[in-house]
Formats: C-alpha cells, sequence, structure tokens
C-alpha cells in the first residue's frame, strides 16, 4: 500500500506539473494549444469541404454525386489512422512535386498544416453527410419560393438554406467538432507534438505516467466539457424563432 | 425507391440496375483500370513473404473487434440501465465515468493503462511471481481492456437512450401482469431495448473496429502494425497502406452486412 501511494499519490505530481522548465506544465499547456490549433483548422476546412459535397450530393449530376459517395463511404470505412499516414504521404509527395515544377528543393510540410490538411480531409466526409441530412430537412416550398424570386443560388444557399438547416446540422456538427479535438491525438503516431505526444515524451522522461496522463485527461475533458456548453448556446442559437417542440429536446 | 424498383422487379439483381446509367459503367472502368494498373505498376513483391504475417494481422484485427465490442455491451448494458433507470448514486458514476470515456482520446487512454500500469505492476515481488505476470507482461490485456472500456463508455450512452426509449406501456402492461422485476428487465426491456440500438449498433462496431489500429502503438501485432512493419523492412510506402484501406474497407463491409441480416431475422413488429 505504501508502495501505491509513493506511485498514485506521488508527492512530486504539483513539482512535475508545475509550469516553469523542471515542470512540464508549460510543455502540456503549449500541447494543448497546438491541438485546439489543428482542431479549428482541420473543422474548418472539414466544414468547407462539408458545405461543397453536402450541396454536390444534394444539388450536382449524376457523375458528381457518385464521386462524393465514393468519398464520403471511403474515408468513414478506413481507419482514422490509416488514412492520416496515407494523405500525410501523398499530401507531402503532392506539395513537394508541385515544388519541384518551379525548381525548389523539398520541403518537410510543417507538421501544423500536414494534421490540418489530413484531419480536415477526413472531417469533410463526416461533414458532408451531416450537412446534407440537414439541408434535406430546409422545407422545400422555403426554396421554391426563393427560386420563384428569382434569387440567383449562391444567394439563394446564403440567406435561405444555410441559416434554416443549422437548427438541424448543429448536434451533428458539436460531435463533429469533439471527434475532431480527439482525433487530433491520431497525430501522436505520426510524431506530430501535440497535447498525447507532449504527455508522453513528458511521461516517458519522468517515469510519471499516472500523473501526466491523468493531467492531459483532465485537459482534454475541460476542452470538451466547455465546447458541449459552447455548442449548447450556438444551438439555443439556431433554433431561436422556432417553435418548441413540446417534451422533446434534452 | 425508383432505382430499387425494378432491380427487386428484375429478382433481386440490383448490380443490374445500379449499372444501368452509362456514367456508372464509365466510371467503374475507370475503377477497374486504376486496379490493374496498381496491380501491375505497383511493387507488390513482398506481399506473398509477408502473407502468413498479414494473415495473423487481420485475425487479431477481427478478434479484438468482436471481443471488445461484446464485452463492452456487457458493461454498457449495465451502465445504460444504471443511467435510464436506476437509483442516483448508481446512475452519476455511469454518467461521470461515460462523460470521461468520451472526452478523452482513446490513445490517451490506451498509453495510460499500459505504461501507467505497466510501470505499476512490476513494483510488487508478489506479482512477478504469480502466474499472472506471462500474461502481465504481454501488451494484449492493456490493449483488450482499453477498447473494452471505451466501448462501454459509448455503448452506455447509446443503451441509455434505448432504455429510455422503450415504450412506457410496455413496461407498465408487465409490471400489470405481475412479472418480477428481473423477468421484466429480461423479457421485456432489455430486447426492446437492444432492438431498438441495433442500427446504432451496427455503426459503433464499425467504429470499434477503426479504432483498433491503436494497439499497434502498443507493440499488439495487427493488421496495422504488420503493414507498418513491411515499410520499415522493405522501404515500400504506399503499397502497404492501399493494402491496408482495402482490407479495412472489406471488413466494414462485412461488419455492416453481418448487422444487415441480424437485424432482418429480428421480427420488425414493435409497440
Amino acid at each position: 500500500m505504501g508502495s501505491l501511494l509513493a506511485f498514485v499519490g506521488s508527492p512530486s505530481a504539483a513539482e512535475l506539473l508545475a509550469w516553469s522548465p523542471p515542470g512540464w506544465g508549460a510543455t502540456l499547456v503549449a500541447g494543448l494549444w497546438n491541438s485546439i490549433l489543428i482542431a479549428l483548422g482541420a473543422y474548418a476546412l472539414g466544414l468547407a469541404i462539408g458545405i461543397g459535397g453536402a450541396f454536390g450530393k444534394v444539388y450536382g449530376g449524376p457523375v458528381l454525386r457518385d464521386l462524393l459517395e465514393a468519398y464520403t463511404t471511403l474515408v468513414r470505412a478506413v481507419p482514422e489512422l490509416v488514412l492520416i499516414l496515407i494523405l500525410y504521404f501523398a499530401l507531402t509527395d503532392a506539395v513537394n512535386k508541385i515544388i519541384a515544377l518551379w525548381d525548389y528543393g523539398p520541403i518537410q510540410l510543417s507538421g501544423v498544416a500536414a494534421g490540418i490538411g489530413v484531419l480536415g480531409v477526413v472531417q469533410g466526409a463526416y461533414s458532408t453527410e451531416v450537412i446534407r441530412g440537414a439541408i434535406l430537412s430546409v422545407p422545400h416550398g422555403q426554396i421554391e419560393a426563393a427560386r420563384a424570386m428569382g434569387m440567383p443560388p449562391v444567394r439563394l444557399a446564403r440567406r435561405i438554406t444555410l441559416p434554416l438547416m443549422m437548427a438541424a446540422a448543429v448536434p451533428g456538427l458539436a460531435n463533429l467538432w469533439l471527434i475532431v479535438t480527439k482525433d487530433t491525438a491520431l497525430l501522436a503516431v505520426v510524431g506530430f507534438v501535440e497535447l498525447t505526444k507532449a504527455t508522453s515524451l513528458a511521461a516517458a522522461t519522468t517515469k510519471a505516467f499516472f500523473t501526466f496522463y491523468a493531467a492531459a485527461g483532465v485537459l482534454y475533458l475541460i476542452l470538451s466539457l466547455g465546447s458541449t456548453v459552447i455548442f449548447h448556446r450556438i444551438e439555443r442559437w439556431a433554433r431561436r424563432g422556432q417553435r418548441p417542440l413540446s417534451g422533446g429536446g434534452r | 425507391m425508383g432505382a430499387a424498383g425494378p432491380a427487386a422487379l428484375v429478382g433481386g439483381r440490383p448490380v443490374i440496375a445500379f449499372l444501368r446509367p452509362t456514367h456508372r459503367r464509365a466510371m467503374l472502368t475507370i475503377a477497374l483500370a486504376a486496379l490493374a494498373a496498381s496491380a501491375l505498376l505497383l511493387d507488390w513483391s513482398w506481399l506473398p513473404r509477408y502473407l502468413p504475417l498479414i494473415a495473423q494481422g487481420v485475425w487479431t484485427t477481427l478478434w479484438l473487434t468482436v471481443v471488445t465490442m461484446s464485452l463492452g455491451m456487457v458493461l454498457a448494458i449495465g451502465l445504460g440501465f444504471a443511467q435510464a433507470a436506476g437509483p442516483a448514486w448508481l446512475a452519476w458514476p455511469a454518467r461521470v465515468y461515460c462523460t470521461i470515456i468520451r472526452g478523452t482520446p482513446l490513445l490517451l487512454q490506451l498509453w495510460l493503462l499500459y505504461f501507467g500500469l505497466g510501470a505499476f505492476f512490476p513494483q510488487f515481488p508478489e506479482l512477478r511471481q504469480s502466474f499472472l505476470w506471462p500474461i502481465l507482461r504481454e501488451a494484449w490485456p492493456y490493449a483488450v481492456l482499453a477498447l473494452t472500456l471505451s466501448a462501454a463508455g459509448y455503448e452506455g450512452e447509446v443503451m441509455r437512450g434505448a432504455f429510455r426509449g422503450v415504450p412506457h406501456g410496455q413496461i407498465e402492461a408487465a409490471r400489470a401482469m405481475g412479472m418480477p422485476r428481473f423477468t421484466l428487465f429480461r423479457r421485456i426491456w432489455l430486447p426492446q431495448a437492444l432492438h431498438r440500438a441495433l442500427p446504432t449498433i451496427a455503426g459503433e462496431t464499425v467504429l470499434q473496429m477503426k479504432s483498433t489500429p491503436l494497439v499497434a502503438t502498443i507493440t499488439v501485432l495487427d493488421t496495422y502494425s504488420v503493414a507498418r512493419r513491411v515499410t520499415q523492412d522493405t522501404f515500400i510506402v504506399y503499397e502497404p497502406l492501399v493494402l491496408l484501406a482495402i482490407v479495412y474497407i472489406i471488413i466494414a463491409g462485412l461488419i455492416v452486412l453481418f448487422f444487415r441480416k441480424l437485424e432482418a431475422r429480428l421480427p420488425a413488429r414493435m409497440a
């Protein structure tokens, strides 16, 4: 029991997690900041792909629709870790080939850029499906009315479809945000120093595994619980003006 | 419905209906050409040598998915029921557990268990001499434990909704018949909840399968780690990854097919 106490409730936990160099607090928070940056970038890229993909799936021609179907099906059937490796190598290769056209030497893609690109493509497949479902939930009369008024397609999307689908899309998109924050941990496997990798470095150096992994877990939890609160607000905002469903919701 | 209708009339040959539009035939031709090109142009010379290892890896992926999902479901039924109908002192811990598991990355949980417990256990000499030690020294028990706990957390949330979704009338009717509580749970509540949750669980099983490659980071030899080993041995990068993607797509397809069959076999009549 003594060794258990010495191990788990290690008296030096506060020292280990201290902010300045003998402690690893700053390293962990820097890792968390990297994770959040990548998650934000990948989420934004995924949203852009998702909106484009969803409109393509709903309104596109047969060829475009089948291509998008192949994209979403394949990406959702292959493990994220495998996709990250494939896209990481392919993306770096492609960037270098393009750069070679202008006689530059090969570059090493920065970890943040590669992470955003890779996770963004993965997120794009999931948000395509979420947004497609939301677009289909927009009452048809609204879109027909806008068309009848002679609204051009882009303005129709901006003024009618996107605002009206928000309420239906927000819960799914909130889920995707929680997924992408956790998926950033996968970049640790390709060696990028985000929160999980920073934690494993700290833990391996100090041998205080429980302390550091638990601390990182708390940071992730704070991130996801905080995000849940924010998304709750966003959902309430997106549902403004809607009649409250009796007994529905949470 | 429009596209599926004629195919059903032809006699269950949806492939023909799928290929009726010209563009689909063109796309299929392109896809087949790409497949043929990759078979001919890419370097597959390593494949025969690694085939036994790949088979072993695929087997590990399969059993890890099945075992951890089954164990996780057993825990999830308890976690879900505690949250849906249990007393507060059971519902609260269950909710906290699900929140923690769903709020942190699986990779972190896996590393916490493997490195944390792996450094913790050797401190006890009694444990090192016990019959358990050969098992505790391996990596797979930690993989099974982490994946099971994770599945329990996610599926517990699914089951909570499913237990809540069973109509009140069903349970009241059973109570009115004087059914004992455990029989009510076994005969009425659980089967209807499982039936409701089945489509979600099908998707969750694919997700569980997709998280198994993480165990490669703690030295378990699954499909993913075999592919990585090929790359390390031969410096071939893309081909093992392509093979990996194909293997996982096939497994995902099999899981979806299995659950579709299962759903078709269950009676669809529900109150």
